[in-house]
This record gives structure tokens, C-alpha cells and sequence, in this order.
């Protein structure tokens, strides 16, 4: 069975792939900029005419290009802070699994421990002590959702240590970084697959819920999250503000838990929630 | 009782790390557009003890903290971090468990039905709304409540104004809940399932006990033990929660104190949060872990 055979992976992988390529191409056909006002054009409601299809914001910016621009900035700290969780999380999760024993219980207990904690306030505190830098938002957010990861990852390790061709490969006389690199690994790629899925949604959320507080994206660059905020303080005279950016950013969070969702099903990885 | 004493290193750890975040951070709290004379910045620097080296300044925080001190705050210049955490703590916990109770009553027994009705539309209803709930988060969900209820509608306050009265705390309470009571109704609804497969029920079936007399007596304290260790997670998102609640509702708890805190700098202010909230979570994780260990007698902690 293909993969584009499972509806539910079909539609939201399709919506997703459309909602970014109008992020990456929206911009470039609108007439308009993110960075221009205009104070004759003073939160314009959504009209075809002149192509500004989202109207315009409080201070006369076009909003269908800001928020092409607020799902690309979306996009992309949620996909590079996946990549930070999936290299920490995969590094601890395989060494934990692989060594064993009482290296992995204490690995294993440190990550019981992190788990006890308010991260999300932890994000906060980088975020005020380190001056709002963007770099450390992808950080920050990677850092935060490593440990699932490293939990699926070393349940995963434990049992194809004890497979034969991992047996194999340690009677020839390979390394264990060398098992762990080119046995163990394209192993795992599977589940990891899956649950990258899963982690890029958390650090949406992450980011957004930051730039919602005014902690994360700064002006004139823009986030779904800020986006949002925004448009909370023009919810009354301007609804479109806020119901698009909102709407849009609910529709991708769905799509991606559906898509992992499916992926889940599809790979047949065992639900260890 | 070794469980309780495990929590220490947890919470010690939480707050040398916390306290290690700030003062390693490049800028002092009070750097301003405004340069101040040297003499005047090193008065100020002597007077909160920053001029001293790292360690010492840790342990003057950990001494303070064991009496319950906190220190002063940078920005509320007339008030100690404590004071402050008292005078708004008690709004967010009450607006906190209001959401609390509403999410595991309205959760477990929307799970509970989905359950039973397994398959069918009010159960794909249930399932669907679940997922929705899960995925959208509060800072999405509330602002459109607020624009359709409070706003269009008008049928209920959309600020903290307190001309409204009680009626002021259905948004929040409703909005904070909301996902909490869309992930209970998911772990009810397959624990449930789970449960009702089981020998006794059937045993208990076999008595001819009806439907409702089976789940009250003899599944719905297996079926919410899943529920009863998912409270961790749930009092943090609820904490988590709450800072967005409180700052779209206008609402002068915790949470809004934390976040004019984060923008304004007040490093004092912020970390004793950060403190406040680690040590709320990890005892009240406890306390799960005990009640858990009561109520299912196949766990047990050495």
C-alpha cells in the first residue's frame, strides 16, 4: 500500500503543501509589501479589489502578504526546532537504549525529572534574559521538546540491540560508534519519521504562544502567533484581523496532528502514550 | 515518604538552574536608555547585592528563599517578589481549580459516553471534538470566543470589569478548560473501552446489573486511573494556560504579573515565579504519584 493511499495522510499532507506554497509564492505575486503603510488604507476589510484579499492592518500594511510571511516564519522555526529536538533527542534516546543497564536508568530518571518541570516557563526566562534573540527561539523550542523523542528512541534501541545482526556486527569487530551510526540508526528512521511530525505542531504551539505574549518574532517581522495577538486588539472594528491569521493557524496545527496521526497508523508504530 | 524526599534534588535543581539563567544573561537588570553616573550604578549594584561573585549570590538566594524571601522586585520597586506572589496567586488559583473540576467532570463523563456509545455518530462527535481541542490552543480559542460571545453576542463580559460579577468568570474558566477537558474525554473514552472489556464486568453483566449501575460501580474507578496520572501534565497546562487567559481577559493574577514581569525585565519578579510554579508542579506531581498509589493497590513505592 502506498502512502497516498490513507485519506486521512492524503488531505492533511495536501492542505499543508498548499498552505505553504502560497506562503513561499503569495508574496511574490501580491503587488503589496509586508513592510509598507499606508494611512489612508487603515484596516481595509478583506476586498478583491487591489488584490488585498485579507484587508489591511491598523497601521495600513496589507495582511495577505504579513500572513504569508507569518506561516513562513511559522513554518520555519518549527521545523528547525524539530530538527534540534530530533538530533538531541535521537543522540540521548540511542545512547540510553544502547548502553544500558545503569547508564540508562540514570539517563532515563534525568528525563523523568524534565518532564516534572514547567518548560514553557523556562522558555520564557531564556527569553527575557537573552534579549528576545531569534536564533535562541529555534533553541529554546528544540530544547524543550527533545524528550519524547528520547523516550521513543531508546524503547526503540533497547529492542534492536538485542537483534542478531547487531550480534553480527560486534563479533566482526565493529564499533559501537559505528553500530550506533550505520546499524542502529537507519533503523529508527521510521518512528522518528513519524514523530517529527508530531513534535513540529508542539513547536508551533511553542513558538507562537511566545510571540502571542510579545516574548517571541519582533515587529516588523511577524508570526502567526503575533499575527494573532494583533489582531486581538482590533477584534472589534476589524474581526478579519484576528479570525484569519487564527483560523489558518488552527487549521495547521490539525493538519499536522492528522498527518502524524496517519503517519502513525501507516508505519504501524506502537502508541506508547 | 523516599518519594517526597526525591523531589528535593528535582526542585533544587530547578532553581539553580532558573536563578544560573538570569544573572549569567549578557546586561544587568537596570540598564536603561538612560546611562546613570558609575558612582550611582555601583551604589545601586552594592544595594542588591550584584556586585558580588555568582556563588555567593546564589547562596544568599537559597538562604532567603528557605524563609520564604524571594527578594526584592526590580520594577515593583516598593514590594518584595513574595508580596507580590501572595497578592495575586489566590485569583489564579481559584480561576485554575474552577477549570480544573470542570475539565474532569465534563471530560470524563463526555469519555465515559463516547465509550458507550462506541462507533456511533455521538461518539465520533465526542472524538472529533477531542481532537480539535487538543490541537487548538488558548490563545486561539479564547480571543474567537470572546469576539462571537462577548463582542456580537454580548451575552457575556468579555473584560474583568467588576460590575459584571460571577458572570465574569465563565470565558475564562470555559476557555482554560477546554483543552484539558478535550484530552480527559480521549484518555476516558480509551481507558473506558479498555475496562469494559474486562472478565468482572462481564461477571458483573452476568449479575444483571444494567449499563449505568456497571460503570458507576465497578468501571469508573479502574477507568480513571490513566486520568488521575495524566493531573501532572494537566496542573501545568492549566498553569501554562492561565498566562494567556489572564492577560486576554485582563485578569490581575499570576499570570499577567509573569508575563509584565518577562516584558518589562524584572529578572526578581520573573524567576521567583519560575520558582513558585516549579515548586507548585513538582509537589503537586507528588501528591498524584501518593493518591495514585492509594487508590491502586498494585502500585506500590518503595
Amino acid at each position: 500500500m502506498s502512502l497516498f493511499d490513507n485519506r486521512t495522510i492524503r488531505v492533511s499532507g495536501g492542505i499543508l503543501l498548499t498552505v505553504a506554497a502560497c506562503a513561499l509564492a503569495g508574496p511574490w505575486i501580491s503587488p503589496h509589501d509586508y513592510l509598507t503603510t499606508d494611512f489612508n488604507r487603515q484596516l481595509v476589510s478583506p476586498t478583491i479589489a487591489g488584490g488585498q484579499i485579507f484587508g489591511t492592518d491598523d497601521l495600513g500594511r496589507d495582511l495577505f502578504v504579513r500572513t504569508m510571511l507569518g506561516i513562513r516564519v511559522t513554518l520555519l522555526v518549527a521545523i528547525v526546532a524539530s530538527l534540534v529536538s530530533l538530533v538531541i533527542g535521537v543522540a540521548y534516546g540511542a545512547t540510553a537504549g544502547f548502553v544500558g543497564g545503569r547508564v540508562d536508568a540514570a539517563m532515563m530518571r534525568f528525563v523523568d525529572t524534565l518532564y516534572a518541570l514547567p518548560f514553557i516557563f523556562f522558555v520564557i526566562l531564556l527569553m527575557v534574559a537573552f534579549e528576545r534573540n531569534f536564533l535562541l527561539i529555534f533553541v529554546a523550542i528544540g530544547a524543550v521538546n527533545w524528550l519524547d523523542m528520547a523516550r521513543i528512541v531508546r524503547g526503540q534501541t533497547l529492542s534492536l540491540r538485542e537483534r542478531e545482526f547487531v550480534d553480527a556486527a560486534r563479533l566482526t569487530g565493529v564499533s559501537t560508534a559505528r553500530i550506533l551510526l550505520h546499524h542502529i540508526a537507519p533503523n529508527l528512521i521510521g518512528i522518528v519519521v513519524v514523530y517529527v511530525t508530531l513534535t513540529i505542531p508542539q513547536a508551533i504551539l511553542v513558538e507562537s504562544f511566545l510571540s502571542f505574549l510579545g516574548l517571541g518574532i519582533q515587529e516588523p517581522q511577524t508570526s502567526l502567533g503575533a499575527l494573532v495577538d494583533a489582531g486581538v486588539n482590533q477584534m472589534e472594528g476589524a474581526s478579519w484581523a484576528l479570525l484569519i491569521p487564527a483560523g489558518l493557524l488552527a487549521l495547521i496545527l490539525l493538519c499536522f496532528n492528522f498527518l502524524g496521526d496517519g503517519l502513525r497508523d501507516f508505519f504501524d508504530v506502537r502508541h506508547t502514550n | 515518604m523516599l518519594r517526597a524526599l526525591g523531589a528535593i534534588p528535582t526542585l533544587l535543581l530547578v532553581i539553580v538552574l532558573a536563578f544560573l539563567m538570569v544573572h549569567a544573561a549578557p546586561g544587568g537588570p537596570f540598564d536603561d536608555e538612560r546611562v546613570l553616573p558609575a558612582d550611582v550604578e555601583a551604589n545601586i549594584a552594592r544595594a542588591y547585592h550584584l556586585d558580588e561573585p555568582l556563588p555567593k549570590q546564589l547562596l544568599r538566594y537559597l538562604a532567603g528563599l528557605a524563609q520564604g524571601d524571594l527578594g526584592p522586585s526590580y520594577r515593583y520597586r516598593d514590594h518584595t517578589v513574595s508580596e507580590l506572589i501572595g497578592a495575586a496567586f489566590p485569583l489564579s488559583l481559584k480561576l485554575g481549580a474552577m477549570a480544573m473540576a470542570l475539565a474532569i467532570i465534563v471530560g470524563a463523563s463526555a469519555g465515559t459516553v463516547a465509550a458507550l456509545k462506541q462507533g456511533t455518530y455521538l461518539d465520533r462527535l465526542v472524538m472529533a471534538f477531542s481532537m480539535t481541542g487538543i490541537s487548538i490552543p488558548v490563545f486561539v480559542v479564547a480571543p474567537v470566543l470572546v469576539l462571537f460571545l462577548a463582542v456580537k453576542l454580548q451575552w457575556l463580559p468579555a473584560g474583568w470589569s467588576s460590575s459584571s460579577g460571577a458572570s465574569r468568570m465563565v470565558l475564562p474558566v470555559v476557555t482554560l478548560a477546554l483543552p484539558q477537558i478535550a484530552y480527559i474525554a480521549r484518555l476516558t473514552r480509551a481507558s473506558m473501552i479498555d475496562v469494559l472489556g474486562r472478565d468482572f464486568i462481564r461477571t458483573a453483566r452476568a449479575q444483571g446489573l444494567g449499563t449505568w449501575t456497571v460503570v458507576r460501580l465497578h468501571a469508573l474507578k479502574p477507568a480513571m486511573l490513566p486520568v488521575l496520572s495524566y493531573m501532572g501534565p494537566a496542573i501545568a497546562a492549566i498553569l501554562t494556560g492561565s498566562v494567556v487567559v489572564e492577560e486576554i481577559f485582563g485578569i490581575p493574577g499570576l499570570g499577567q504579573f509573569f508575563v509584565r514581569g518577562a516584558l518589562n525585565r524584572d529578572y526578581t519578579l520573573v524567576l521567583g515565579i519560575v520558582v513558585f510554579y516549579a515548586t507548585l508542579i513538582v509537589s503537586l506531581n507528588l501528591i498524584v504519584d501518593i493518591l495514585y498509589g492509594a487508590i491502586d493497590p498494585r502500585v506500590r513505592y518503595r
